[in-house]
């Protein structure tokens, strides 16, 4: 081991954050973590890279296809579809991060509940489980689209209309790992030195639950996006002028059919992009922590 | 064996009852104006013409009593009137429609199957060689792209650019076909929902098949000197095919839900593109019968799924039931 110095400082750099960093992070892994930082960075910075207004209308400028000053073409409107893809992005990651967070909430709460109090409460719950697992998620998200629509506007009744089809399998996930927590022994050790119901789920409960939950979200988030789009794309989401994802490509129908490829193609590979490299990320995650779970947790 | 189809068979119409009853509590609870949306958003109407509304519709009564008629007319198949289609039977519409997406849906799983089961095999046959590397790299493009999106490109593609495909509907309303549906305007639909389906199947044939190749009793075939594709198709093939069957099943819920956009990209006349417009026109009682009845569908296809994996595996049969 003759190492010159150049070696030194980077096992320096690499010692002190060894802890971020696995030791052997796969390709699959690498690209999707590489391409979702370039994602984050686009959704954060899209009023500075991209910063002519969504709305602006050109009709000189109509269905140009891509160029130089309007990389992804331009649509029937002559508005820049760059600009429109990316803060397209920013509005379907938003909405769809919300209605996980909701998925998240409503799931873990009667996840935990019905592992935790057992009994008639359990069996009631999952039963309710149940019924809700065999709804279709796009026809059932497309009824509470509809039916939430005028009260709560668009917004709302998308959060509710795929948070309310996408919690069972967090419920699920998050009761199964209760169960088996519950037959551990610092369990018993915390019930014997006097813990009550709520401090007993709230101290030695949910600390533990929490890596499962994360990963559950991570999973469900890939499928938070495609539901929020297809719901747009069918035309009970997103109102039409405002730019997300769904919307995009439902424009695009019309447009592709007088020639205009790139209104489809961006956007959806934007899409795709975006829920490949959290989907590969969240499943290199499952893998590297606990394979154990890749059988509970194939949504 | 039997006594768990029956008993599960008894079940079905428990969980239907528990399907119906959370659809009509959400609708209940919603704020949703059923007479405000019927009329529309910007019409006036007076006092007198919303109760004459509600009585017509029932919308007069209480909730319990509500619900208790709406479940009794849907147990003899009165699925209610739409709004959209100026009070035809919802039932009616529902039946016109199911032809064209019956066929759609069983093209596409017969695609599906043949599909899945060669590129599989192939692949579980040639593992870790560059057919295998793509059959791997499709799956996971088809399981990421969203359906509607790979619909819209080949609409493009083959459609607009190449003009070999008509790029909507059932039949060339110029020509002599008639209202069935030909089997041209059939391709480019049935492809694409095939496509969104492929990877589920093929990654599961081709996993099970690898699975299976290390089995003792197919090491056991291997001892006797079988040959490479009769110990693939004649000892590892009929376990795999197991799964595959019951696959079918628990994916119903994707299918449907994959016919509802590509219907609508081609569209394609069937129950997905009328899905689709009582959506957009808010005509709730034509959704809630959909709904349900996909419910039912995806409830049906859990059951198959559970059964066929009975009567397929003979060792679940002797250890279960």
């Amino acid at each position: 081991m003759t190492a010159p110095t150049t070696t030194a400082s980077t096992s320096g750099w690499r010692s002190r954050w060894r802890w971020a960093i696995p030791r052997r992070v796969p390709f699959a892994a690498g690209i999707s973590g590489s391409l979702l930082v370039i994602i984050l960075f686009i959704v954060a910075t899209a009023d500075i890279i991209r910063p002519i207004d969504t709305y602006t209308v050109d009709f000189a400028a109509a269905l140009q296809s891509p160029s130089l000053s309007s990389p992804m073409g331009t649509d029937e409107l002559g508005r820049d579809i760059m600009t429109r893809v990316f803060h397209g992005l920013r509005v379907s990651l938003f909405v769809s991060l919300m209605a996980s967070v909701v998925a998240l909430v409503l799931g873990g709460a009667i996840g935990l509940a019905a592992g935790a109090l057992g009994g008639k409460v359990d069996s009631v719950l999952m039963r309710f489980l149940d019924v809700f697992a065999s709804q279709n998620h796009l026809l059932f998200g497309i009824v509470l689209a509809v039916l939430f629509r005028p009260a709560l506007g668009p917004m709302g009744a998308i959060l509710l209309a795929v948070g309310l089809t996408h919690w069972t399998q967090m419920a699920r996930i998050v009761r199964g790992e209760l169960l088996s927590l519950r037959e551990r022994q610092f369990v018993g050790a915390a019930i014997n030195g006097g813990a009550g119901r709520w401090r007993l789920a709230w101290r030695h409960y949910l600390p533990h639950l929490l890596p499962a939950m994360g990963l559950g979200f991570v999973l469900l988030f890939p499928h938070a996006i495609f539901h929020e789009s297809a719901l747009s794309f069918l035309g009970v989401g997103l109102p039409p002028h405002q730019a997300s994802l769904g919307n995009l490509l439902a424009d695009s129908r019309s447009l592709i059919l007088v020639g205009a490829w790139w209104a489809a193609l961006f956007p959806g590979l934007m899409l795709l992009l975006t829920s490949l490299a959290i989907g590969t990320l969240g499943e290199y995650w499952r893998d590297r922590h606990n394979p154990r779970w890749r059988s509970e947790l194939e949504l | 064996m039997l006594g768990v189809i029956v008993r599960r068979l008894a079940l079905l119409p428990l969980i239907l009852l528990g399907v119906a009853t959370l659809t009509f509590v959400i609708v209940a609870i919603s704020p949703f104006d059923p007479i405000r949306a019927y009329v529309g958003a910007e019409t006036p109407i007076s006092a007198e013409g919303r109760e004459e509304i509600a009585r017509a519709w029932g919308l007069d009564q209480s909730e319990p009593e509500r619900m208790i008629r709406w479940a009794g007319r849907l147990l003899q198949g009165d699925l209610g009137h739409s709004t959209m289609l100026e009070g035809r039977p919802v039932s009616e519409a529902l039946l016109e429609r199911a032809g064209p997406t019956l066929v759609l849906i069983g093209t596409s799983l017969a695609l599906v199957l043949v599909g899945g089961l060669i590129a599989g095999v192939l692949a579980a046959a040639f593992r870790d060689s560059w057919f295998d590397w793509l059959v791997r790299s499709v799956s996971h493009f088809n399981i990421a792209a969203p359906s509607f999106w790979v619909a819209l490109m080949a609409l493009y593609i083959f459609s607009v650019q190449l003009n070999w495909l008509p790029a909507a509907g059932t039949t060339d309303l110029r020509g002599e076909g008639g209202t069935g549906i030909d089997l041209k305007h059939l391709i480019l639909p049935a492809v694409t929902l095939a496509i969104t389906q492929q990877a589920w199947f093929t990654m599961y044939i081709r996993n099970t098949l690898l699975e299976v190749m290390r089995e003792d009793y197919v090491q056991y075939a291997t001892a006797q000197g079988i040959g490479r594709t009769a110990l693939l198709l004649r000892h590892a093939l009929p376990n795999a095919l197991i799964p595959f069957v019951t696959l079918i099943g628990v994916n119903m819920g994707e299918i449907i839900g994959g016919s509802i956009l590509i219907e609508t990209v081609f569209a394609w006349p069937g129950l997905g593109t009328l899905t689709r417009d009582a959506a957009l026109s808010a005509d709730l009682p034509l959704l809630i019968a959909i709904t349900i009845i996909g419910a039912f569908f995806v409830i049906m296809g859990n059951l198959f799924a559970d059964v066929s994996y009975r009567v397929l595996d003979p060792r679940i049969r002797e250890t279960g039931a």
